[in-house]
């Protein structure tokens, strides 16, 4: 049964993988998280400060979840967004998939952190050790020529 | 609506108002807001829309009640 939820609490990956366990049919499972690096492109890092759209932001973590179970074949597709202030080291997303094969598991777990990260309404601010902060640039989210009922940029 | 560097271009609001003749589309959105000059129009120039919560293409009719966001570039994951 897929599931996704943007939340401002710390991602726990095991429960996470939990979510996705017990089918018999599954073969395969794959576990994905990302994780506040300590630096980019040379300056130390201390924290990261991730901000959302939130409804939106669920909607689209769920219709990406969507997605990830038809390439998957599963519905055994589990994702979580953290929003807020995080630590060097704590985990900001997280995916999970299970499917009857190895193939599966990964091109779901793939899609989700790729599509997490072409559209999601998410932004992040990093901080550094010397006190400053900035916006990351991002990924512009890509124009629809025309528009299509249900379908955003990203489908 | 804006956020993150949106916001701070914008003084630090996370709304701004702006008024347009019914019927109007995304486009004479981002046209009315590029014609306030300075950050605003770069600001535009790499912004994504979503109309209540969907992202929108530029010739999207706008009605009262619609929750427009301005979506800059995004960087989540």
């Amino acid at each position: 049964m897929a599931w996704s939820a943007v939340t401002t609490d710390p991602i726990d990956p095991a429960r996470l993988m939990a979510r996705v366990g017990g089918d018999p049919q599954d073969g395969a499972s794959v576990i994905f998280t990302g994780t506040v690096r300590n630096s980019n492109q040379g300056r130390p890092v201390s924290g990261m400060e991730y901000e959302g759209y939130a409804e939106m932001a669920g909607e689209q973590l769920a219709a990406i979840v969507a997605e990830a179970c038809e390439r998957a074949g599963s519905d055994r597709v589990a994702a979580v967004h953290r929003l807020g202030s995080l630590q060097v080291g704590e985990v900001s997303v997280a995916v999970a998939v299970a499917a009857p094969h190895r193939g599966q598991a990964f091109a779901g777990a793939r899609h989700v952190i790729e599509e997490v990260k072409r559209r999601l309404p998410v932004w992040k601010r990093e901080h550094y050790t010397d006190g400053q902060t900035e916006w990351l640039d991002g990924e512009v989210v890509g124009r629809v020529k025309q528009a299509t009922d249900g379908e955003g940029a990203g489908g | 609506m804006l956020f993150a560097a949106h916001r701070e271009l914008a003084g630090g609001a996370d709304r701004t108002v702006v008024a347009l003749p019914e019927g109007s589309t995304v486009d004479a959105l981002f046209s009315e807001l590029s014609g306030r000059g300075g950050d605003w129009s770069s600001l535009v120039r790499s912004a994504a829309v979503a109309v209540n919560r969907k992202y929108a293409a530029r010739d999207t009719v706008l009605r009262m009640g619609d929750e427009v966001a301005l979506i800059p570039p995004v960087a989540g994951g």
